[in-house]
């Protein structure tokens, strides 16, 4: 636990790349494999089922504080983090008194972090909550410093430290010789971390028998440029970029696994694609868009997210909110790797292969490529994305392999200008994280006749000077506290911008707008210039 | 009342006094020479003896400036006011106030750890306490001063081994040289910002003994700052100043530092948990010794300090005032 625990204050302590890909080199170079399998885990943001519910570490952390749940509640709003706010709040381990009982752990001394994870952590789900109290207790008592603040971050479920799968998969890659896109592709889909999978992961050579493993998806980068500038029109392949849940459609051994980009397996919430992947041959993988889609044309994504979180699909809903899967790309063939072969040959054979299933497979379908003539041809059709419910273009470059993550080069998405809007900050409060302690967190309001009525949340846009100003702003011009949420004086007036706007019964204006963000501060404007209601309603689609 | 929160800043109005005024008045009673305590323009200070260099630096050379010494009593209008220890920077003072027999107490800041650049606090008993609450919340308990400048020190030789200069952030006026004052100087050699000049020449004018620091201005040209330890201000902190230390770490002692996400947000590499302000425990230890019926809770968590107090049966209130504590403490 002592070196995990070294490794995480390293990785949190710097902001430079280069240190943290030889801080983690340094630790898997000498970890031993079963710890090393679970710091991987948890370093790329993987999490055992949760061991303990929140609510009862809140309060046996109070009760061995010795404070009351307001002022946890307080002190978590300065914190920003729950294992952070747990971990300050504790007796050092020589402050316990005799009432901790250190022999309910399973062993005396320092431990290997596997053994912390197998033995303590793991176990601990399937106690009672007496005997579940009794061991985190025993456990607080134990660790000090560090070691602490890691063990409460991986019981909470919470382990993140700012480094990202790319950053640990590039350490294991330098640490082991082997091609960072093997590695990369071996963590995906299930495992279970032990002694035997990271030998496995390391291995020169390995006949992956994983059948549901998918392949680390290739990402767009944003087109910051005129798209002339790359080049001749006849190299890139221009596809619509479709707001829905991307993608990978695996068919291996009569089987049918689908993952979203999240490398959550989603196969059960979509029925009807699965039942059209059975047509397609064994050994195939597809990298496509899962959207709500009616009678050939796609729904505003809002219809998705009624599937989503859903554990129960009736029938009703499977009516109201249908799906298809459009597919972009195609990865494996006939049990093959494809992904070096140049897109033109993929889009050849996955075209072949949708045709092949294309009348009985209503929900299988392929994205289709936008023919141009040149660039301004591509131009007027990027600018009809909007009503088409699309969030622009996507370009890939006809040559090009089917890369891991995103790389730039060879896809560029090209999004239409997102809406803006004027609105007044009219409630904010602090962040988590990185920004606990900072009121970072905004709500704004626009114009109904002459009251402000709340209608974005957004968190994300303002430089760290202008967050720290806004901050010094929220102190100073607090009108009321409602728990953790300052209404403040409306005087600043932001320029929003989001990409989605539907009407919504759950808001207050009636609108819900998705991925709102701040633009710029309008410095230049007073709360009277903020845009009213009336002219946000006019956004919305017509109605139906 | 013998003292009232007015839109000047604490008044006597028996006394005919303030108390850190934060507009220009007649009469000024200081605390201590922060800027949000000491503020120019007043016709007359009073303040104690160890802090009037540092005042006068602060308040200009013209400044009406009347000192007393720690314990030592004046009477203005029949009030009797005198200064005592508040442990926070060189000459920090509690304001004892006292008519008829009532006692008021003004604590100003606090702080109840070690430190060798000013006096230690003294509680004083009194019927009415003024306490700060920059860092009221029980997350904040300081580690021992030792400790952390061990840890200072470890860092600094590390980033030696490594062919890193250290900087050191750090308030200007306290922290400075309170950390001047406990870093080992046989490590390597210490230099200052330009902004922590004239304040650590005070410091050593009034009498704190510490180790020599050169200016970093005076350094030659393609001096290898590899083994040198620089202070500096936080405000220094991505400015192009320190493009000639390159390559370096930048560290920042500070009571905030005690949560990492105000640590990474300013993208500093370590933080050093050492503040000049009471911790929880030093803050209800303060309130506790002083045995006052009433407590008066100004900057900071003051609501929340005020909440734990009256949970406990004290007559506690929050006093809004324009003070600040530091934020870059």
């Amino acid at each position: 636990m002592h070196t995990f625990a070294q490794l995480y204050a390293t990785l949190d302590e710097t902001t430079r790349t280069s240190v943290k890909i030889e801080a983690l080199a340094n630790y898997f170079e000498h970890a031993d494999p079963a710890d090393a399998a679970w710091a991987l885990f948890f370093l790329i943001g993987r999490r055992p089922r949760q061991a303990v519910p929140l609510p009862a570490l809140r309060a046996w952390a109070i009760d061995a504080a010795g404070i009351p749940d307001w002022l946890f509640g307080e002190c978590y709003d300065a914190v920003g983090d729950f294992a952070e706010t747990v971990t300050l709040l504790l007796p050092e381990p020589d402050e316990w008194t005799a009432d901790v009982d250190r022999s309910v752990l399973p062993f005396d001394g320092p431990q290997p972090l596997h053994r912390w994870v197998e033995d303590v952590l793991l176990p601990l789900r399937d106690r009672d909550e007496m005997a579940q109290r009794a061991i985190v207790r025993a456990v607080w008592a134990t660790l000090g410093g560090t070691e602490r603040f890691v063990w409460n971050k991986l019981i909470t479920g919470a382990f993140r430290v700012g480094v990202s799968q790319q950053l640990v998969v590039r350490a294991l890659a330098r640490v082991s010789g082997i091609d960072p896109s093997t590695i990369a592709h071996r963590l995906m889909g299930e495992w279970h971390p032990s002694e035997a999978f990271y030998r496995t992961l390391l291995a020169r050579d390995t006949t992956d028998a994983n059948i549901s493993r998918p392949y680390p998806f290739c990402l767009a980068h944003p087109l910051d440029a005129d798209p002339e500038t790359l080049g001749t029109i006849d190299e890139w392949q221009a596809e619509w970029k479709w707001d829905g849940i991307r993608s990978q459609l695996i068919r291996r051994a009569g089987r049918t696994f689908l993952w979203s980009r999240g490398e959550e397996l989603i196969t059960d919430r979509f029925p009807e694609i699965v039942a059209s992947s059975a047509l397609l041959p064994d050994g195939v993988v597809l990298d496509g868009e899962v959207l709500p889609w009616k009678n050939g044309a796609v729904l505003p994504f809002a219809q998705l997210q009624r599937r989503i979180g859903r554990k129960n699909l009736t029938k009703a809903i499977l009516d109201e909110a249908p799906v298809a899967l459009l597919a972009y790309d195609l990865l494996e063939l006939n049990g093959v790797d494809v992904r070096d072969r140049p897109l033109e040959w993929r889009r050849t054979e996955l075209e072949r292969l949708i045709a092949t299933c294309a009348p009985s497979c209503p929900t299988l379908l392929i994205s289709p490529v936008i023919t141009a003539t040149d660039w301004d041809d591509l131009a007027a059709q990027w600018a009809t994305s909007r009503e088409r419910n699309v969030e622009g273009l996507v370009l890939k470059r006809r040559s090009s392999p089917y890369r891991v993550g995103r790389v730039r080069g060879d896809w560029w998405k090209w999004k239409v200008a997102p809406y803006t809007i004027d609105a007044v900050l009219i409630y904010a409060q602090r962040g988590s994280g990185k920004r606990a302690s900072l009121y970072t967190d905004y709500t704004f309001a626009v114009w109904d006749g002459d009251r402000l009525v709340p209608f974005a949340k957004a968190y994300s846009g303002l430089t760290d000077e202008e967050i720290r100003q806004v901050d010094a702003f929220v102190r100073r011009n607090t009108l009321e506290k409602f728990g953790p949420v300052r209404t403040v004086t409306p005087e600043l007036v932001f320029e929003l911008a989001f990409e989605g706007i539907q009407r919504s019964n759950r808001h207050k204006s009636g609108i819900a707008v998705r991925f709102p963000r701040i633009l710029r501060w309008r410095r230049d404007k007073r709360p009277a210039d903020a845009d009213t209601l009336e002219r946000v309603r006019a956004m919305l689609p017509e109605e139906p | 009342m013998l003292i009232l929160p007015t839109d000047a800043g604490l008044y006597c109005p028996i006394g005919d006094f303030y108390i850190d005024p934060w507009q220009p008045v007649a009469r000024a009673v200081i605390t201590h020479a922060h800027s949000d305590h000491a503020r120019p323009g007043s016709a007359a200070y009073l303040a104690t003896r160890d802090s009037e260099r540092v005042l006068r630096t602060r308040l200009g050379a013209d400044a009406h400036i009347e000192t007393l010494a720690y314990g030592e009593s004046v009477s203005i209008n029949g009030v009797d006011v005198s200064f005592h220890p508040a442990g926070h920077i060189l000459g920090s003072a509690q304001v004892r106030v006292a008519y008829r027999g009532e006692v008021w107490v003004v604590s100003g800041d606090y702080k109840t750890d070690p430190d060798m650049t000013c006096a230690p606090f003294e509680p004083v008993r009194c019927h009415t306490f003024m306490t700060e609450s920059t860092f009221g919340l029980p997350i904040y308990r300081w580690p021992p001063q030792a400790s952390v400048l061990a840890q200072i020190s470890e860092w600094w030789r590390r980033n030696q081994e490594a062919g890193r200069a250290s900087i050191l952030y750090a308030y200007a006026l306290g922290k400075a040289q309170r950390l001047i004052a406990g870093l080992d100087p046989t490590i390597g050699p210490i230099f200052v910002h330009g902004a922590l000049v004239r304040i650590t020449e005070d410091y050593r004018a009034s009498g704190v003994a510490l180790p020599p620091v050169q200016y970093v201005g005076d350094a030659p040209r393609g001096f290898d700052w590899s083994q040198a330890l620089i202070l500096a201000p936080p405000s220094a902190h991505g400015t192009p100043w320190l493009r000639r230390f390159d390559p370096f770490s930048t560290g920042f002692a500070s009571g905030w530092m005690r949560i990492r996400g105000t640590r990474r947000r300013r993208a500093i590499d370590r933080g050093f948990v050492l503040s000049d302000h009471a911790d929880w425990p030093g803050l209800l230890a303060a309130i506790d010794a002083t045995g006052a019926e009433r407590v008066w809770v100004t900057h900071g968590y003051a609501a929340v300090l005020v909440r734990w107090l009256q949970d406990r049966g004290h007559d506690a209130a929050v006093i809004q005032t324009r003070f600040e504590g530091e934020v870059g403490e």
